[in-house]
Formats: C-alpha cells, structure tokens, sequence
C-alpha cells in the first residue's frame, strides 16, 4: 500500500515573500554555448486580462541537448554554469520576459529525438494546482515532434513562440479561443 | 515503447481540479479546454536541484532575521519529506512564507487593517538532509480576511513549495494547524474531495519537536509523487 501524494494549494497572491530569493529571468550568462534568445509574453486569464501574480517557471535542457540532471544519462556534456532553471514573475500588466538560449534536441518516445523545447510550470492567485506546458522554437523540427503530435493541429501554434524583431513572443491564455494547451503530466 | 520511467497519476480525488467555483479566482483562470495527455519524457523526469550551498542555515528560523524578536507565538514546524514508497527526498529545496502573527503579510498588495511587524518578513527555506528531514523556527501566523466571499477568513496557514527529484514532481501546497475552527469554511483547504487528503494538509502538534520554554512543535511530512511501476526495458 503506497502513501499518497500531498495535496496542491494555491500559491496565493504573496508568493514573492518567499519565492522572490530565486527569480532567475536571466538562464545563460555570457559565455554560455548557444543561440541567445529573448522571450517575452504575457499570462492572460478568462477576461484577457493580464494576470499581475502570476509566476512562470522554465526547465530546459543545454545547447547540446542536454539536461543537467542525473537521469540524463546522454553522452553529451553538461555545461558548467548552466543549469536551465528560470523563475519570473508576471509584472502589473501581466508581463514576463527571460533571456536563455535555445536547447538543442533531447531523445523523445521511441528514441525519436523532440524539437528543442522548453517545460514551464504556471503558479498564480486561483490556480489550486500549476499549469504544465511547453515553449516551442519557430523551428523545421516542430512538424516531427512526438509531443506536438498529440496536440490537435489547430491548437498547435499555442504552444510555439513567435518571431518579434526584438524577441520571441509567446503568451500564455488560460482560457478562449486561443487558450494554450496544457499537458497532464498526471498532477 | 517508453523508456523513460514515468510518475504515478494520484489516486482519485485526492488532488484539487483547476477549476473549484467556490474558490471564485479560480474560475477566469483555469483551463477550459481538457488538458493534453502526454507520455513522460526526458524533460520531465529531470529538473532543478538546489544545494545547500544556496541556502543559509540561518534561513530556517524566521525569527531571527531582524535586530528584535517577532511578535507572536515561536513554533517549530519540522518533518520529512519522502515519496509515495516512502523514500527519502534528500537534499531537496523546501520554501516557505506567511503572514504575521496578526494575519498580515509583508506585501504591498496586502491591505488587511492589521500591523506588520519590523521583526518578521515570513519567509524561510531549508534543504532537506539525508533522511528527507526539514525544520523551521518560526512564529504561528494569524487567520485573516479576505475577499472570496461575506466575512471569508482564511485559516491559519504557512505556504510551503518544493521541487523534489524532477520537473514532475514540483509541488506548491499549504499547511494547517490543528483544531482551527475556520477549516470547514475554507474553500481553498476544501477544494479537494477526499476527506482523509486534505486532512493531511493539517499539521499534528508534536512533543518531540516541542522545546521547553521555547516553542510548541507541529509536525508536517509531505509526500511528493512516486516512480511508476518498473519502467519496461529499452529496445
């Protein structure tokens, strides 16, 4: 007979109190190996209206694809000085903005190798659990990605980030005709 | 065939659904649409760890951050954090933050008509040992009003957040205390159907934890999720 895991509660809207010491909106200092990026969006609820307390997470894997985490178990080196993990908050209008650099490929189901991508969690006032999702690249590979795959073609572009002169956008909507697809990662 | 091993879906009702009409945030901000199902990858069964190295060991006591001593009742909330097999999570980063003992928080965008407290900011970390033990020094925080509904009170409550081994096992939830008698009428400790789960959001008082002259102890563990069965072999 197995325990059961906790139950999730809502961060509530004064999680900057106690999680603001690790706001990270900067993942690759100079001198890290890749294509710098810049992505910025905004997370949008039921009304379309940005949602001030809102906090965004980020993991991802390196330039090379991969992660540094000890069940990666790729021939591939991790990058001292890159970890992949970004906290941001969203600003007054509903804002957030990070500079990574975009990860290389890491192996999907079936050895089938995913497009680079990367995991996000969403925390914020009235979710009593966090959203999962993902962050595609404007990139060829998304057509033969696994995951994007199972993502009704319609709905697909929510979840791949768009060019801006000055860097890539992709928001995040809760809810409408444009809602983002969320994955159920079994939480 | 997936050769990533994956993590265990929870037994039902025991986590909240997005959308719980009685907490009213939640209804313009939860999804509508079913999410997508979909396999475990790599990306998901890794994820961030934080070292001691980060956290300060001072960072545990919440009543030692400014030149005086906060006002309040002093407790140690202390426990494991392990997996649905009963393991450890060692070396894990556990979070934490609350209001004061009046029920204030130190945010601006708190207005309860009730004092900060120069002494307290509410905000605490550790990382878990070996064993998956944790232990914070703090003070009880105060019940508070708020918005949601007529004369809504939130219950006494410390936010805790851990990640645990992976991205899939991230978990943000809350503690209680014992005895409150605002639990009933609190839609965010309700928002879960299965009795027994969300009576394990509520803190047991503890004598072993308890310091003479110093400080009542309540215990809390917390259970991140476990491994699925054996994952089947790679081709």
């Amino acid at each position: 007979m197995s325990l059961q895991a906790t139950t999730s509660q809502t961060v509530g809207p004064y999680f900057r109190i106690g999680l603001e010491w690790l706001y990270q909106d900067n993942l690759a200092d100079e001198g890290v190996e890749g294509e710098r990026v810049v992505i910025r969006g905004r997370v949008l609820d039921g009304d379309l209206v940005g949602v001030p307390d809102a906090m965004v997470e980020i993991w991802q894997a390196n330039s090379r694809g991969k992660y540094a985490h000890p069940a990666d178990t790729q021939q591939k080196l991790v990058e001292p000085g890159f970890q992949g993990y970004g906290r941001v908050p969203t600003d007054n209008n509903g804002a957030f903005r990070f500079i990574t650099i975009k990860p290389g490929p890491v192996p999907g189901p079936e050895g089938k190798d995913q497009a680079p991508h990367l995991v996000i969690s969403v925390f914020m006032r009235g979710l009593l659990k966090r959203l999962t999702t993902r962050m595609y690249f404007p990139d060829a590979r998304n057509a033969a990605d696994p995951i994007l795959n199972l993502v009704e073609p319609i709905r697909r572009s929510t979840l791949i980030a768009k060019c801006m002169p000055d860097a890539l956008k992709w928001d995040i909507v809760l809810q409408g005709p444009d809602e983002t697809v969320f994955f159920d990662l079994g939480l | 065939m997936n050769p990533v091993g994956g993590y265990r879906a929870p037994y039902p009702g025991t986590q909240p659904s997005h959308l719980h009409p009685p907490y009213v945030s939640s209804v313009k901000r939860s999804p509508t649409r079913p999410l997508v199902q979909i396999p475990y990858t790599l990306s998901e069964v890794t994820g961030p760890s934080f070292g001691s190295e980060l956290v300060s060991p001072t960072a545990c006591d919440l009543t030692r951050q400014h030149k005086g001593e906060p006002l309040g009742e002093r407790i140690v909330v202390s426990g494991r954090v392990i997996d649905e097999d009963s393991r450890p999570a060692a070396n894990t980063l556990v979070e934490i933050w609350q209001a004061n003992s009046a029920g204030r928080y130190r945010h601006e965008v708190d207005q309860h008509d009730a004092p900060l407290d120069p002494n307290f900011t509410g905000c605490g970390r550790a990382v878990t040992d070996s064993e998956g033990r944790y232990r914070f020094v703090t003070i009880r925080p105060g019940e508070y009003p708020w918005r949601n509904h007529h004369n809504a009170w939130r219950p006494a409550h410390i936010h805790f957040s851990l990640f645990g081994p992976a991205f899939a096992t991230r978990l943000v939830t809350q503690m209680f205390f014992p005895g409150d008698p605002l639990l009933p009428f609190d839609p965010i400790f309700n928002c879960t159907a299965d009795e027994k789960a969300r009576n394990r959001l509520i803190s047991v008082f503890d004598w072993e934890s308890t310091q003479p002259m110093q400080a009542l102890g309540y215990r809390f563990d917390i259970i991140l999720r476990g491994r699925d069965a054996t994952p089947m072999e790679t081709e």
